[in-house]
């Protein structure tokens, strides 16, 4: 198989213009005969269905949860990029561009991304045109914060809730089609396979989660856009219902899977207190504006923390390491995530770690200073030049709850700490994968008619994702790519006509989907789905996490192939398939999970260099930085699926050229 | 509060096998349930152990569990979402249980929300009152004007942002003696009232959704502010005093 990403010819920075005028268009009176099935309604399938329901196709969308308004996007808390240069402080559409090629590690297209950073400025126009209430400053303008892996402040945001209020947006407008009959929302359902006809993508099986009926749903072009897969590490910033299975049964059917090995660790999460824990929680990138990240320089004093004898704030400042201020002084406590994850674990590995858990595995993320300078600056921009102490550290906490009220919040409600007395602990998790479906430019997979938008493809970032990028891609594939290449898609079916559901190839799809049902719901095993789920998770953070090596690797192939043979002969699953029977939704969803993580397993061990998220302790340098292999590594590793037996699966390569930027060393020192 | 790092507890949950069949309070107990828990993986710890025992586990809704999608509801011991205020279910810790007490566990009630099984409500009639006008129409083209070209109040635009911070989980109806939905509509109309943007249709938004919502089978509001009270998000009533000036207004013209 020859991949081909279709990047257009020509200048970079006209390469999209360019290639979107010449693109195929559909009649307004040929759109309704044209049928769009659309899975996910997060920022990418909630954009794409609305776009293309405006449109005039005949678009049905499709949700596991009882909402649109219910997707994972919705937790995304700290902001959205695009190059405004509202705040004067030299951003440009090449910068923002730039600096997502660098901080992906130079793993990422070129063209992409560029496209990428040209429509963000677009984004912002459109989601505040839809009554998105992002955060203004006094004089009514749009305000912006830093993120990390950057030196300017491009990232727009709403409170602590961002992706809530962007997903909210998109929701508005694809409520808004389903209000005209434009879109067909399908809530409670799960897309549990594809259907191919002649080699092209023309529908899917469905389940009712409801009443557990197989639906068939044809249509002329399938758009999956159902995240990304990080909860294969059963504990992950993910919300429970996340799943890799939509993006899997393509893959099944012949899509390429890309990247698999790049999973985002990251760093500011609340660490793990349990057994019985169910998910890691999130503390948004943006407390990295005001908080410093240190744990202690001694060891004794780590210990006596974790035994309870010694209060982080009587640690006195000498005897403090910001290690990341230390190590990167150029960035400081803003290097990007797979930076600061590393640093952290390092730190931890070496026994200075501060949480009393099993791993010890935590550090500080203070805001002391913060409230301080912040304290004496509104002092003093309300007259008051010589605020006492007292006074400082009062009205610093109150800037401080006005900026991060709701993750402050958050925190103390879960840990039952107050970070406002004391810093906060937090450790890196698992929060979004970087690999996904392979697609080319116009974000189709390898099948012709399958169109992969938003987390659930590889495209944009690279190795190692910049913080606020996330909801940028969602909405860029969502409002202003897809809308432009599956129209072109579709320019050549409008002589299809109606796809009928009654044919051979929906009926062995169903089949396939029914055995797969009624093999859990007969196996009569003596686990439950969630045992297998969490041993899987196990190994996958133990060997296939934020430090990978051959042999651990080796080792997670071979224990991952026990599992699921274990798996399938001792889950097992109560009810019946005929109502709503959330263990047996998910004993279908772990089982491509366990599939997903060898083959992730198997990309971590060909990918002989260390890139972004993706670290091998083979490949650091003295410092323990990342070192990558441009001459043989600069590729996207695209996996076809060969049958039941994971490690039969090829690999393809997709060379990255970079014609337009000097590849080189990453460096945020 | 427990002090205790782990609790016993004993759950009266209702349990209903579908729309269709009559429902009823079903005893447990469950032993170790650590303090640190959230209300879920003390459900998620009782759904393993019926599992075990070969009963059928007890059904729940429930998604990001970092308190802001809204899909988790539950009534806990007769009050939306439980014990701790402005919390979702999600939010919730067992330190806020003492050791051998009783919890009740109930779904949401409410005409507009049917029971589908146990502990999972529909709640697509939310869906429908934002479908009949929650929007402005505005194509997603991207050719808008540029987003600093109106500047808007700070003031507005955070009191937009706060009435837009509904989760949309449903608690101020499942809260109200009569099943009323003002509180959630109302944040809705009164995130767009705020706005420029939400101007131009205001007219018709508010027809639209009040229409929808009484349709929808959910009752009036009589001033008791139990929604309030129940918010997760701390919604404040002052939208639905909104939305009774924008629906007047509307209805004079």
């Amino acid at each position: 198989m020859k991949l081909d990403s279709k990047i257009p010819q020509g200048p970079l920075d006209k390469k999209w213009t360019d290639y979107k005028d010449h693109l195929k268009l559909v009649a307004p009176n040929n759109r309704p005969k044209l049928d769009v099935i659309v899975i996910g309604t997060g920022l990418a399938g909630a954009s794409a269905a609305a776009s293309l329901g405006e449109m005039g196709y005949n678009v049905k969308a499709f949700c596991f949860q009882d909402s649109p308004r219910r997707a994972h996007s919705i937790a995304a808390q700290g902001g959205i990029n695009a190059a405004k240069n509202y705040q004067n402080d030299g951003d440009s559409t090449y910068r923002l561009f730039y600096d997502t090629i660098k901080g992906g590690d130079y793993r990422a297209r070129e063209a992409n991304v560029h496209r990428l950073a040209e429509v963000s400025a677009n984004i912002i126009d459109q989601c505040v045109a839809q009554g998105v209430p992002f955060a203004r400053d006094y004089g009514g303008m749009l305000d912006n914060r830093s993120f990390g892996g950057v030196q300017v402040q491009r990232t727009f945001y709403a409170a602590g809730q961002t992706g809530q209020q962007l997903l909210l947006g998109a929701y508005s407008a694809l409520s808004r089609q389903i209000g005209l009959g434009r879109v067909k929302m399908y809530n409670r359902h799960e897309m549990l396979d594809l259907v191919k006809v002649d080699g092209k993508a023309r529908g899917i099986i469905a389940r009712n989660l409801v009443t557990g009926e197989l639906e068939r749903h044809s249509a002329h072009a399938v758009i999956i856009a159902s995240g990304g897969y990080g909860n294969v590490y059963f504990l992950s910033t993910n919300a429970m219902g996340s799943n890799v299975t939509a993006s899997w049964k393509i893959h099944k059917q012949g899509a390429l899977f890309a990247n698999p090995c790049y999973v985002q660790i990251h760093p500011t999460c609340i660490p793990v207190h349990g057994t019985n824990q169910s998910k890691l929680t999130l503390m948004s990138e943006s407390l990295r504006n005001s908080g410093r990240i240190w744990v202690p320089k001694k060891k004794e004093d780590a210990e006596a923390i974790r035994a309870g004898k010694l209060k982080p704030t009587q640690i006195a400042e000498e005897d403090r390491d910001y290690y990341l201020e230390r190590r990167y002084p150029a960035f400081g406590n803003l290097v990007p995530r797979d930076v600061a994850s590393r640093a952290a674990k390092e730190r931890c590995d070496e026994g200075y770690g501060i949480e009393a858990n099993d791993t010890n595995e935590g550090v500080y993320l203070d805001f002391s200073t913060e409230i301080k300078n912040k304290g004496k600056e509104v002092a003093y921009a309300h007259g008051n030049h010589n605020p006492s102490e007292e006074e400082i550290i009062k009205l610093g906490k109150q800037w401080i709850e006005e900026k991060y009220g709701n993750l402050f919040e958050m925190y103390e409600k879960i840990t039952d700490e107050n970070p406002y007395e004391t810093p906060m602990k937090i450790y890196p998790a698992v929060h979004y994968t970087m690999g996904g479906v392979w697609v080319d430019y116009n974000l189709q997979s390898t099948i012709p008619g399958c169109f992969v938008a938003g987390e659930a493809n590889f495209s944009d970032h690279g190795a190692n994702r910049l913080g606020a990028s996330a909801l940028m891609q969602g909405l860029a594939d969502g409002y202003f790519v897809l809308p432009y290449t599956v129209s072109n898609y579709l320019a050549d079916e409008i002589r299809t006509g109606k796809i009928s559901t009654q044919s051979a190839e929906f009926d062995e799809a169903e089949k396939r989907v029914k055995d797969s049902i009624d093999k859990f719901l007969n196996n009569n095993g003596s686990k439950s789905v969630d045992h297998f789920h969490k041993r899987l998770g196990l190994i996958m953070w133990n060997k296939v996490g934020m430090a990978r090596n051959e042999q651990g690797l080796k080792e997670a192939i071979e224990e991952i192939a026990a599992l699921k043979e274990e798996f399938y002969k001792d889950v097992y699953v109560p009810g019946s398939s005929d109502e709503l029977n959330p263990e047996l939704e998910k004993a279908l969803r772990v089982a491509d999970f366990i599939d997903l993580g060898q083959l992730m397993a198997m990309d971590a061990l060909q990918r002989k260099e260390s890139c972004g998220g993706h670290f091998r302790d083979e490949y650091q340098d003295a410092e323990g930085e990342t070192l990558r292999d441009d001459v043989n590594m600069a590729f996207v590793g695209a996996w076809e699926y060969m049958g039941f037996d994971i490690t039969k699966e090829n690999l393809h390569k997709e060379e990255l050229k970079y014609e337009f930027i000097k590849i080189a060393a990453r460096n945020y020192k | 509060m427990a002090t205790k790092k782990n609790i016993n507890i004993k759950l009266k949950i209702w349990r209903q096998k579908n729309a269709k069949e009559k429902g009823k309070i079903v005893d447990y107990k469950l032993d170790n349930v650590s303090t640190d828990s959230s209300f879920l993986e003390m459900l998620d710890q009782l759904n393993e152990q019926l599992v075990n025992e070969r009963q059928e586990p007890v059904a729940f809704d429930h998604d990001c569990r970092e308190g802001i999608c809204g899909m988790c509801s539950l009534y806990i011991n007769g009050q939306a979402h439980g014990p701790d205020s402005r919390t979702t279910t999600c939010q919730l810790h067992m330190r806020k249980f003492k050791d051998g007490e009783t919890i009740y566990i109930e779904p949401w009630r409410s005409k507009a929300f049917p029971v589908v099984k146990d502990l999972v409500v529909d709640r697509s009639s939310f869906d429908r009152i934002q479908q009949a006008g929650g929007f402005v129409s505005v194509n997603t083209s991207g050719n808008t004007i540029d987003a600093n070209a109106t500047p808007i109040p700070k003031d507005d635009a955070d009191k937009a942002f706060e009435a837009a911070a509904c989760i949309g989980c449903g608690a101020c109806v499942a809260s109200c003696k009569n099943g009323s939905a003002m509180l959630f509509v109302g944040a809705k109309v009164s995130q767009y009232a705020l706005l420029p943007q939400g101007k131009v249709e205001a007219t018709q938004r508010v027809l639209n959704m009040v229409r929808q919502m009484d349709e929808e089978g959910f009752g009036n509001c009589t001033n008791t502010g139990a929604c309030e009270v129940e918010c997760p998000k701390g919604i404040s009533l002052e939208n639905i005093a909104r939305m009774n000036r924008e629906y007047l207004k509307a209805s004079i013209k």
